[in-house]
């Protein structure tokens, strides 16, 4: 996806992906205080740090690729074009939101934008990307399908046995593992035999990259290849990101497994200021604009907060509606499951 | 009689647990160094050192199987799986394995083996995070399937657990951490075998097990109050069912209605209505009622979700829809 940038010049896109990335943090703000005014519940997993990640990866995608991520996944539907109101709505419960209110934070869907989801089962997600992968290779069809997931899920059987079955059947999969550290309290060189994770996937002959997920150029560049590399038959490839998160896992995690200066020491790495500085450095962007493209998205994310609070709810009546596809004459009807 | 959350009457029998048998250790998903996911085994790493309170990858498969081998081995592992959400990943090896072994071994292999896992709904978690299986895992035989309401059983049933040759497995509420209870000073174990009657009455057996014992007696006050007196059975044990106490008040209140966060179709609580009708027919004096979850993936929005769930007045209109049950409901 090519967004143009509002409030800079268009160069080489990355005053659109600061301006992405800028989008994502102040929504997820935004979501904190939400959450402790009651109006957002359940589990909320913010990716405050991570953003050059969804941002990176989904610059490099095209309109008809398909993504499927996990629970921490507002950045990723963010990047890929749901609008802000409609995943605010969601959050808040409305029948507005991309899932009808009926998904909450960790289950964000859209099929205009080939968006899966939104699944909150560690590795769940792996999969439904193989498959959607191979669809596309019976139809003959060119396009890709990138597969989010954290460090936490290369532990999982599911994670092995979709590599090697992507590997095999060479499908056109990006897989792109976020690798913040730590799956929830536990640290990776804790739950790992092999921390270079980018090595397990080469033992399933699946090309691997790493790269630096706070610097969304590198992962935009890396993605764009390993993209390029899969249209053209190469093949499933696999990207490790080595990113962090800011915040605790989720708003119910008191965040004691993490010391202070390992926070603090990633903090000088937030890809927002890590590239707003160059961008002004090299002339890109002046000050002005910086200021005038944080308003708009204040704008944007206030205007997301009152569609989402203007929205309505879901008639009970309706609460057994698409248990199971609805018949075509009363698609919009609610059949009763 | 001292007050305590039943999370800590569940920490306390574990640590009397780990106290009492060097053969017992606790592995899961972040029970060490974080104090566990719903903060259950917080303090216990300290107490009992790396080797007994084991932090394993995120691979239940894995980790439950390996607790079934660690039990043939002769050890008496407590394995925690984060929530009932995530066991289905495990099920291949609690079906296939735990509950199986002894038998297809003709006798020779018994899994001692305990896993304790979080259900159920209510906290607006979503379809993928509100699952209430204990009923589906209560059809399995080898298994024993326990379900803890109070804060006597919460503190009590580890020990029979543990003490049993074969695999059990513990459903703990998700609503239920938070609640504070009395719990007597000398609580320990206590009998896995009966239902237990929390609350008696004449008019109807309202039955109910972990989450929703609370909402059956929430129903039984409020029917109270409107001259129907109910009694209230907590089951306690999904498997095996003590039928015996739940014929034995059907007896006396002629009326059954079942409580069950689980799905309807399918569910235990269609297991106790069958064996109600084909042991106590004619001890009934109207069909026996159920009020169970709607059958949808829970939804998000809090307003379905409470719409979703079995409520006391779900329950209320349940009994008034038995008739006859006398008082201004009835
Ligand atoms: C199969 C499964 N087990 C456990 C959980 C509970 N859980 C949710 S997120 C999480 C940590 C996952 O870590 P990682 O994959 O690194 O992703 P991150 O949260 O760091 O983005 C855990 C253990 C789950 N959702 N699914
Ligand atoms: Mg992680």
């Amino acid at each position: 996806m090519t967004a143009v940038a509002s409030g800079g010049r268009v160069g080489d896109g990355s005053v659109a992906m600061l301006r992405q990335m800028i989008r994502i943090r102040r929504f997820e703000e935004r979501c904190v205080e939400l959450y402790s005014r009651g109006d957002i519940r359940g589990f909320l997993h913010l990716a405050i740090g991570e953003e050059a990640c969804a941002v990176g990866v989904t610059e490099a995608l095209d309109t008809d690729d398909a993504v499927v991520a996990t629970y921490r996944e507002h950045g990723h539907a963010l990047a890929r074009g749901l609008s802000m109101g409609a995943v605010m709505a969601e959050l808040e419960g409305k029948v507005e939101g991309c899932s009808r209110g009926r998904g909450g934070s960790m289950h964000l869907f859209d099929a205009p934008t080939r968006f899966y989801g939104g699944n909150a089962i560690v590795a769940g997600g792996l999969p439904l990307a193989v498959g959607l992968a191979l669809a596309d290779r019976m139809n003959g069809r060119e396009r890709v399908t990138a597969c989010f997931f954290g460090d936490g899920a290369v532990a999982e059987g599911e994670f092995h046995e979709c590599l090697n079955l992507a590997s095999l059947w060479h499908l056109p999969v990006l897989f792109c593992c976020e690798n913040n550290l730590y799956a929830m309290g536990t640290a990776l060189r804790l739950t790992e035999s092999e921390t270079d994770l980018s090595l397990k996937a080469a033992s399933y002959r699946i090309p691997s990259w790493e790269v630096d997920g706070m610097d969304v150029r590198a992962v935009r560049e890396a993605a764009a290849r390993a993209v390029e590399a899969i249209r053209s038959g190469g093949g499933p490839h696999f990207l490790e990101m080595r990113t962090y998160r800011f915040r605790a896992h989720s708003m119910y995690d008191p965040d004691r497994y993490r010391q202070k200066d390992e926070i603090e020491s990633w903090k000088q790495h937030d890809p927002i200021p890590t590239l707003s500085e160059a961008l002004l450095a090299e002339g890109v962007l002046t000050a002005a604009d910086l200021v005038s493209m944080e308003e708009a998205v204040d704008a944007e994310v206030d205007d997301a907060v009152s569609f989402a609070e203007s929205g309505t709810i879901e008639p009970v009546e309706d609460l057994e509606r698409f248990v199971t596809t609805p018949a075509p004459a009363d698609a919009d009807g609610g059949r009763r499951s | 009689m001292t007050t305590v959350t039943f999370r800590d009457a569940l920490r306390e029998a574990l640590r009397e647990a780990l106290r009492s048998d060097d053969r017992v250790f606790l592995m899961g998903e972040d029970v060490g160094r974080y104090g566990g996911c719903y903060a259950v085994s917080l303090g216990l790493l300290e107490e009992f050192g790396p080797e007994r309170i084991r932090d394993t990858p995120l691979s239940e498969s894995a980790f439950v199987g390996a607790g079934i081998g660690a039990a043939l081995g002769g050890m008496r592992p407590i394995v925690e799986i984060m929530t009932v959400n995530f066991s289905l990943l495990a099920l291949d090896q609690i079906v296939n394995n735990a509950a199986s072994l002894l038998y297809m071994s003709g006798g020779q292999f018994n899994v001692p083996l305990v896993i304790r896992m979080t259900t159920g709904a209510g906290r607006q978690l979503g379809a993928q995070h509100s699952h209430s299986l204990e009923g589906w895992y209560a059809h399995i035989p080898g298994l024993r399937i326990l379900t803890p309401a109070t804060h006597a059983d919460a503190r009590g049933m580890l020990r029979p657990a543990l003490a049993d040759p074969d695999p059990v497995l513990i459903f703990e509420h998700g609503s239920l951490y938070n609640v504070r209870g009395e719990l007597d000073d000398h609580a320990g174990p206590v009998d896995l075998d009966h239902a237990a009657v929390r609350r008696p009455g004449r008019d109807v057996t309202l039955i109910a097990y972990g989450g929703t014992l609370r909402v059956a007696l929430e129903a039984a006050d409020r029917l109270s109050g409107a001259g129907v007196e109910a009694e209230v059975v907590d089951l306690r044990t999904l498997r095996p069912l003590d039928t015996a106490t739940l014929l034995d008040s059907v007896a006396r209140t002629h009326r059954a209605v079942v409580v069950d966060e689980g799905w309807r179709s399918g569910s235990i609580s269609a297991e106790i209505s069958a064996r109600i009708t084909e042991e106590a027919f004619y001890d009934l004096d109207a069909p026996v009622g159920r009020v169970c979850s709607a059958e949808v993936p829970m939804p998000y929005a809090r307003h379905l979700e409470e719409a979703a769930l079995p409520r006391a007045e779900d329950v209320i209109a349940a009994v008034g829809r038995l008739g006859g049950c006398g008082g201004s409901d009835g």
